[in-house]
């Protein structure tokens, strides 16, 4: 195993710590909206998908990156609008006159 | 020749910096840290909405910097792709009603993890080849690294698990395939037996020379292999335990984002994937507690529950419960000067959340107060209620958590329970013998009066003859909880 590897760990386990950390803070009133949120975010693979897509390494990556991209980014842009449609409906009461 | 190698294969060189990749790299390190700093506003709800306007901008920027990387060449078919992408994402997001929010969530987990495992593969077949025109030009043993292997291995078997487990779990919330457990002799010994398999032709891609014609044959089994397990795996969970099975594949699909940036030396993939695996590792812990069930409960204790839950139904007969009628009910809510509401999944199913809002507008406007009491694994996903309440315009202020309120029922004139069962539940508390026996649930039994209202009187999902029920102090209101709701409204505005 080479220095870069042994470096991605550390980057790896360091921000799983860090997303434990902030999302043990999220209360429970918004579970929903942060696991729709990780789950926009677990697009992520968007960024590989493009290489794959774009790359013009023969008929099947273009193949496998098309269809990659077209998941990723449903997740990715679906993700983000649903829950921003969620926490628009998150309100406190308001005061009746 | 080294440039033809650098070219090829980043593992072989360390490339130093030119200003294009210097760019992507600051694109990607922002990215990161617009990622964290978004989950980080979801702490509180008003500060929520810009947090993740954070971390969509975020990903913009990952995908710009991206896009000008220099192995890309063509733009077509990305353009095709993000397109048809984003017009579907769009569509399901803006029609999708609330109410198949979990849905929703189970089959984009899908997706993400569709994306995934097709980059593993086609980095698997691209690389494959590189290295063997390589290593036939330069006659240099080439190959993958084992690290590269153990990479790629767990992204594609991460992500084919998750395929097919999340679009079962999508079909058993949708409705399409059964939401009861679907169990079969020696299905436990079969799951594990695959997954096994899978694990050894995992360690043989590990040790065996990807140039040998049987290498991708073990790749591909693999895969094959994670997506049997994964429609395997899920069949026998019940309908009441997909809050777990939703967060674990939820972290799934994260490691196996992580998995694809360490076969693609891509770091912002490997910190949004741990943030994501992170989270779903511990709301399935959190949801887990909230049963007081192990995750190896929940995954393989399909047949206790099913030969407990007939030793249940059976003793059951002869008591009998109470029922009320919605004049009745509607004078003991009306009158009353604390309610909590205690909502469950009939409540999502019957869409009865605005009705219910409209009730509790009802008993406010005679000066009684109206409380919502959450339970954690309440509905088919964490949080689920909330939202459901949040559309229906209930002030997220009354929304409470189960530790928050439960003291708080001994006080109360009456607890309403809407389509919930399991969740208030004394057994949980009083039976050792009870398959829910340890579970944290709501004190609805300690309040005044206890009103259910029910569609029959059929147990629950988890099949557990509630014991509540016959309690003295508690009257069931029969019927669909959304038109229950809708006469007790119309009760009480004639009053």
């Amino acid at each position: 195993m080479d220095s870069l590897s042994i470096l991605q760990l550390y980057v790896f386990v360091l921000a799983g710590f860090v997303g434990f950390q902030v999302i043990t803070k999220v209360p429970a009133l918004l579970h929903t909206p942060l696991m729709s949120a990780t789950n926009a975010i677990s697009g992520i693979s968007l960024v590989g998908s493009l290489v794959a897509a774009g790359a013009d390494r023969g008929a099947m990556s273009t193949a496998l990156g098309l269809i990659a991209v077209t998941a990723a980014t449903i997740n990715v842009v679906g993700g983000f609008m649903i829950t921003d449609r969620m926490l628009k409906m998150f309100k406190r009461e308001e005061r009746r006159t | 020749m080294t440039q033809l190698l650098a070219q090829a294969t980043p593992y072989l060189t360390v490339q130093s910096l030119d200003a294009r990749r210097l760019f992507i790299e600051v694109c990607y390190l922002a990215a990161s840290a617009l990622f964290i700093l978004g989950l980080r506003g979801l702490t509180a709800p008003d500060k929520a909405r810009r947090g993740m306007q954070l971390a969509a901008a975020g990903m913009l920027l990952a995908v710009i910097g991206t896009l000008i990387k220099e192995e890309i060449v063509s733009y077509i078919w990305i353009i095709v792709g993000l397109v048809v992408g984003s017009g579907i994402g769009a569509a399901i997001s803006i029609w999708m009603p609330m109410t198949a929010i979990p849905q929703r969530t189970a089959i984009s987990h899908a997706f993400g993890a569709l994306a995934a495992t097709l980059v593993g593969i086609e980095h698997y077949d691209h690389m494959r080849h590189e290295y063997m025109r390589l290593a036939a030009r330069t006659e240099m043993p080439l190959d993958f690294s084992t690290f590269e292997m153990l990479a790629l291995g767990f992204e594609v078997l991460f992500g084919s698990l998750t395929i097919t487990g999340s679009f079962m779990a999508f079909g058993k919330l949708q409705g399409f395939v059964p939401s009861r457990p679907i169990t079969y002799k020696f299905q436990n010994e079969i799951n594990i037996g695959l997954f096994g398999l899978a694990v050894v032709l995992f360690i043989g891609l590990i040790a065996a020379s990807s140039q040998d014609w049987w290498h991708p044959l073990m790749f591909y089994l693999m895969v094959a292999l994670g997506l049997a397990v994964g429609v395997l795996i899920v069949l026998p969970i019940g309908g009441a335990d997909m809050p777990v099975v939703i967060s674990l594949l939820n972290s799934y699909a994260g490691l196996a984002a992580s998995a694809t940036g360490f076969a693609l030396q891509n770091n912002v993939l490997i910190i949004a994937g741990a943030l994501d695996g992170a989270s779903g590792f511990f709301l399935s812990i959190l949801m887990s507690r909230a049963m007081n069930r192990s995750f190896r409960n929940v995954l393989f204790g399909a047949f206790g529950a099913v030969a407990e839950q007939e030793a249940a139904v059976a003793g059951a007969d002869e008591r009998i419960v109470k029922s009320v009628s919605v004049d009745d009910a509607a004078i003991q809510l009306a009158y009353a000067s604390s309610v909590i509401i205690v909502p469950g999944y009939g409540m999502a199913v019957a869409q009865a959340q605005h009705q219910v809002r409209e009730l509790a507008e009802q008993i406010e406007s005679r000066g009684g107060e109206v409380k919502y009491a959450i339970h954690p694994v309440a509905g088919r996903m964490p949080g689920h209620m909330n939202v459901l309440l949040a559309e229906a315009n209930v002030p997220y202020d009354k929304l409470f958590e189960m530790d928050e309120i439960n003291h708080e029922f001994s006080r109360a004139d009456v607890a309403l329970v809407i389509g919930a069962n399991d969740v208030v539940n004394p057994a949980a508390k009083k039976d050792a013998s009870s398959p829910i026996y340890g579970m944290p649930i709501l004190n609805a039994d300690q309040a005044k009066s206890v009103i259910v209202l029910k569609r029959s009187m059929n147990p629950g999902f988890s099949q557990i003859e509630n014991e509540l029920f016959y309690d003295p102090k508690c009257a069931l209101l029969f019927g669909d909880a959304k038109s229950s709701l809708s006469k007790l409204v119309a009760a009480m505005k004639s009053l």
